[in-house]
């Protein structure tokens, strides 16, 4: 367990040694960006927008006092969203669909001589392969966590004015009422270490990959769950160090 | 020209390499053979630096490779071409991009130029018009030959080739036999290729070192392979059919 996180801080060191030139980084971290971002834009924004009318309904199911106002479901939904749907729940979806392909294509990469291929031209392979990765992934993420935000207001939005459980009114007064800038910036703050979590962990699962299809396979398990318990424990320490009083 | 002294490695206490001298010349193939898991490969590996050896040295051209700092060690790499033993081609480029791609990261070429310098090798290793192809579109023996052109195109020094043949059938082996052959007279490169095939062995083995058990237990050509005097080395060249048809028939 020690040496393979000794070994995972080694591979982080070589991401930023013997790099290539500027224009080359650039181009395939525009490809990433695409891959990524526009990749996941339809499944993070149908997740968001079920999890935001799932919230609505819920939250009202729970609230059985008519002293309380109505608009405090859509605060419920707003604080829920984006301390911890937004950013964290998406992340772990982030985990299923982007790293279990990042380590799928570096570990196939591997068992192919691929990898090997760019050492021997003298390409860091690393820095080559997995510095674009992370990248496109701390410029894409956070966007993607915004999009699940708004999306889940929509989503909650659409089915407490269809469902007759809030009226539009209310659903945003609730959302703008005793509103908490940092919440985003903690949202965002989270999103950009999430998503240098899930891409860093699940590009070293796939670049140590050793053996055939059936370990590549592996690897990408590896991935999403290794990832997934990283992003947990990270959203319980920023939420200690930035959250409490 | 390729010096190795004293190679050794182990993995997991298992000796691998034991202590694997020799030289390898310039503008033409040298071959390292042997039976598959006696650490030809593993050798290979150690050679181009994809595997770091327990002991010994590998020498380029006289500049020590393991004991360099880490530019020396890219700027020797910069001179090498390798083709792979599955040709190693990258998937999501087609056959011209595959062929640019050292082209690209390593050099400042004009991008005319570098089309031109493609086009050339494309055609070089007989392969014309199917820039535009992905790796998955063309056969096993096309992909070998666009290994041959990517490790080519940007004339390196030091050309190596594991097991070229494997999954090829015996005309098309014959065709990359000679094909690489004739790319080392011609660009005068330092080659080495392992493999296993008697057919490579016969037709361009004019150096050859013999690896049983991770020991070089044998170097010479093909003109004294069959009557080398050394039993595991009979064994490994007689136990193709055609080749003891050959020795009872002599």
């Amino acid at each position: 367990m020690i040496k393979e996180i000794g070994k995972y801080f080694i591979f982080l060191g070589n991401l930023f040694v013997n790099r290539e030139s500027f224009k080359t980084y650039y181009k395939l971290t525009l490809e990433e960006c695409v891959s990524i971002g526009l990749g996941s834009l339809f499944l993070v924004a149908l997740v968001s927008t079920f999890i935001g009318a799932v919230t609505t309904v819920q939250t009202a199911f729970n609230m059985v006092s008519p002293l309380i106002p109505k608009y405090v479901i859509s605060q419920v939904v707003r604080e829920m969203t984006v301390l911890e749907l937004a950013p964290t729940i998406i992340a772990v979806i982030y985990a299923g669909k982007v790293g279990s392909a990042m380590a799928g294509g570096l570990g196939t990469m591997r068992i192919t001589e691929q990898i090997d291929a760019l050492e021997v031209m003298g390409i860091n392979s690393i820095s080559y392969l997995v510095l674009p990765k992370v990248t496109a992934s701390i410029l894409m993420y956070p966007m993607l966590v915004i999009v699940a935000g708004v999306c889940a207001f929509v989503g909650g939005y659409l089915v407490g004015n269809l469902t007759g459980i809030i009226s539009p009114h209310d659903y945003v007064y609730g959302l703008r009422f005793m509103f908490n800038e940092f919440t985003i910036t903690f949202a965002l703050i989270k999103s950009i270490v999430f998503a240098f979590l899930v891409s860093s962990i699940s590009s070293y699962q796939g670049y140590y990959t050793q053996g055939g299809a059936l370990e590549v396979g592996i690897s990408s398990t590896k991935a999403v769950t290794n990832s997934v318990i990283a992003v947990l424990c990270a959203d319980y320490l920023l939420a200690q160090l930035l959250l409490s009083k | 020209m390729i010096r190795l002294d004293g190679i050794s490695k182990s993995f997991n206490d298992k000796l691998v390499l034991n202590n694997v001298s020799g030289t390898f010349e310039k503008g033409k193939p040298n071959l390292i053979i042997g039976a598959s898991g006696t650490g030809k490969s593993v050798l290979l590996k150690c050679i181009v630096g994809l595997t770091t050896p327990d002991k010994g040295e590998v020498y380029y051209d006289n500049r020590p490779f393991y004991a360099s700092d880490r530019v020396a060690k890219i700027e020797v790499r910069r001179e090498m071409g390798m083709l792979f033993q599955g040709s190693a081609l990258f998937d999501s480029k087609n056959v011209e991009q595959n062929v640019m791609f050292p082209l690209n990261v390593l050099t400042k070429m004009k991008p005319t130029e570098k089309l031109d310098r493609v086009n050339a090798v494309l055609k070089r290793v007989g392969l014309e018009n199917v820039n535009k192809k992905m790796p998955s579109e063309i056969s096993g023996g096309m992909k070998k030959r666009v290994g041959i052109a990517r490790a080519i195109v940007n004339t390196p020094n030091y050309l190596f080739c594991d097991e070229p043949n494997s999954g090829l059938d015996p005309q098309t082996s014959i065709l990359i036999d000679e094909l690489i052959q004739d790319i080392s007279e011609e660009y005068n490169m330092t080659t080495i290729v392992v493999t296993h095939d008697m057919n490579s062995v016969m037709g361009i083995g004019e150096r050859i070192m013999y690896i049983y058990k991770g020991q070089k237990l044998w170097e010479g050509s093909n003109k004294n392979i069959t009557h080398s005097g050394v039993k595991e080395l009979d064994d490994f060249v007689f136990s193709n059919k055609v080749m003891s048809t050959l020795r009872q028939n002599t």
